[in-house]
């Protein structure tokens, strides 16, 4: 039906102006069939505006977008059927169960995934008959999750799907999204949250004021591999730390020296800078 | 088809499990009426040839309980779904708009038509008001033609409300007035000179007067066409406001 290998998500030059303010100026982003993609990036650097021009909620301004293979703008039920979708904010109805809830966005859709099925991925087996009202604040994103999965769409859009969550409801959300790799979707996720892009995401883009600032692998996003690492030691009583490019000959001339004097190197360690050293300096420049 | 009895269903669940809506839609009217016929109970309304106190209200709470399950419980209920952005989930799903808005009406006209049944039952058990069985098809055409335009009005009616707080207030501003106006809540004969002339252009004293000839008619025919055709203005109205200023995003925010 189409092509495997195409991406999912292509974006090229888009960009989007509420009256003076720029909030989308000329965004490139490619996202794979199959891949969990995080967008990163502060309160207002313009995360929603640029995943509600994907979903189809918005009109672009300029460039070229195109999601499975066509233009949201312009794309119909149809299209529809193969996206979900987790908006930022939305109160489920508090008077519907956790299994109603799901059954009534399922006949919406020409071929569902089983309820139960869907309740048991996003782990609220056992309060499948409790109402959306009475659940916590994690479990009620996990179910707004559920009814995105519950058409079986081969995309999801999650915008911030764990602000304001407890470390332990963040945890659990975590577990769903990773759960929603295993299943073979392609995720869009946005995020202000560094560890959260780092622990979920295949590829990050970040963003800040409106434009892409780095993108790559959490590993090496922000071209952290060739930044320098620093050395840490103690030796007789007194701390010290130098920065080397090349940690491999210099931790073997410092550790070679250390033996052939015989002294202790104490608190030995080598750091990369972490992601959020590199996050917090690619968007303080805004 | 299959997909809007699909909404109404789910529609329903949710208006039946609401006590605020339960309360204010189909409690209230019935307290109303109890309250009406009791305090007034032994009087009697001049026009229509003279009639019992209890006979006038129950084609007025009638009225009041179409209003209240329309125009008063969608504007509440849409403004409540828009601001906490379900009608904007709603739109991301391959459901077509119109099914949810269609179920959302449907639902409103179930719960009329249940008040309608509701009131007459009691006005027949406790107060001896006849059931009109022959003009059961008159009253249902003017009930269906009311509950129409209510309906567009209600929707229209979101366009003005910026936010779940100001919904009841709004609402209620709207038509706490013209109930008493129109000869709802205190008999029209009670009402001074020129107030009923007033109320004439607005939409509830035609339909409470359309509700009133289909149940008891007075001299003319039971189906009150120039009242009906006042309704239905006034619904064609709603309606073309609702296409133009409705909107499926939350205003705050």
């Amino acid at each position: 039906m189409h092509d495997e290998r195409a991406p999912v998500i292509s974006v090229h030059g888009l960009s989007k102006r509420y009256g003076e303010v720029e909030a989308v100026r000329g965004i490139d982003l490619e996202v794979r069939r199959g891949e969990v993609f995080a967008f990163l990036g502060p309160n207002g650097a313009g995360k929603t505006t640029t995943v509600e021009m994907l979903e189809g909620y918005r009109d672009r301004d300029g460039g070229e977008v195109s999601v499975l293979g066509e233009d949201p703008q312009r794309a119909g039920r149809a299209w529809r059927e193969r996206i979900g979708i987790v908006l930022q904010s939305c109160r489920l109805d508090p008077y519907l169960t956790v299994a109603e809830s799901l059954a009534l966005f399922a006949g919406y859709y020409r071929s569902p995934r089983p309820v139960e099925e869907v309740v048991a991925a996003i782990g609220l087996e056992g309060r499948a008959g409790t109402r959306a009202g009475k659940l916590s604040g994690g479990q009620q994103r996990r179910l707004d999750v559920g009814m995105a999965l519950i058409g079986d769409p081969e995309l999801l859009f999650l915008d911030e799907p764990t602000t304001g969550f407890d470390p332990k409801a963040r945890r659990q959300a975590w577990d769903v999204v990773s759960g929603l790799r295993d299943l073979g979707k392609t995720v869009f996720l946005t995020t202000h949250y560094m560890d959260e892009a780092q622990r979920l995401a295949d590829r990050v883009a970040i963003i800040a004021g409106g434009e892409v600032v780095a993108r790559g692998t959490p590993e090496d996003l922000g071209d952290r591999e060739s930044q320098p690492a620093r050395i840490s030691y103690r030796r007789d009583g007194e701390d010290l730390s130098l920065e080397t490019t090349t940690p491999v000959r210099t931790l073997n001339e410092l550790t070679g020296e250390a033996l052939a004097k015989g002294v202790q190197l104490e608190n030995l360690e080598v750091t990369r800078p972490s992601l959020e050293d590199v996050y917090l300096e690619l968007t303080e420049q805004e | 088809m299959t997909l809007l009895l699909h909404q109404l269903r789910y529609d329903q669940k949710v208006f039946w499990r609401n006590p605020a809506a339960v309360f204010f839609t189909v409690l209230f009217p019935v307290v109303l009426l109890l309250i009406f016929a009791t305090i007034f109970g032994d009087q009697t309304v001049g026009g229509r040839g003279g009639i019992e106190v209890t006979t006038y209200y129950v084609p007025a709470i009638i009225t009041l309980a179409t209003v209240s399950a329309t125009m008063q419980t969608l504007a509440m209920s849409l403004v409540i779904a828009r601001e906490d952005g379900r009608l904007k989930r709603g739109r991301g799903t391959p459901m077509p708009a119109w099914v949810f808005i269609a179920g959302r009406i449907g639902n409103s006209v179930v719960v009329a038509v249940v008040m309608l049944v509701l009131v007459s039952a009691l006005g027949r058990v406790l107060y001896g008001v006849p059931i009109p069985w022959q003009r059961a098809p008159d009253l249902l055409a003017v009930l269906a033609v009311g509950a129409a335009s209510f309906c567009c009005l209600g929707i229209a009616l979101t366009a003005l409300i910026p936010s779940q707080d100001a919904a009841a207030p709004i609402v209620n501003v709207l038509l706490l007035p013209l109930y008493f106006l129109s000869g709802v809540f205190v008999p029209d004969d009670e009402l001074p000179e020129g107030v009923i002339d007033f109320a004439n252009h607005f939409p509830i004293r035609p339909f409470f007067q359309a509700i009133f000839d289909a149940y008891l008619p007075g001299n003319g025919p039971a189906l009150a066409w120039s009242h009906l055709l006042v309704v239905a203005i006034w619904g064609v109205a709603g309606l073309l406001l609702a296409v133009r200023f409705f909107r499926w995003t939350p205003r705050g925010g």
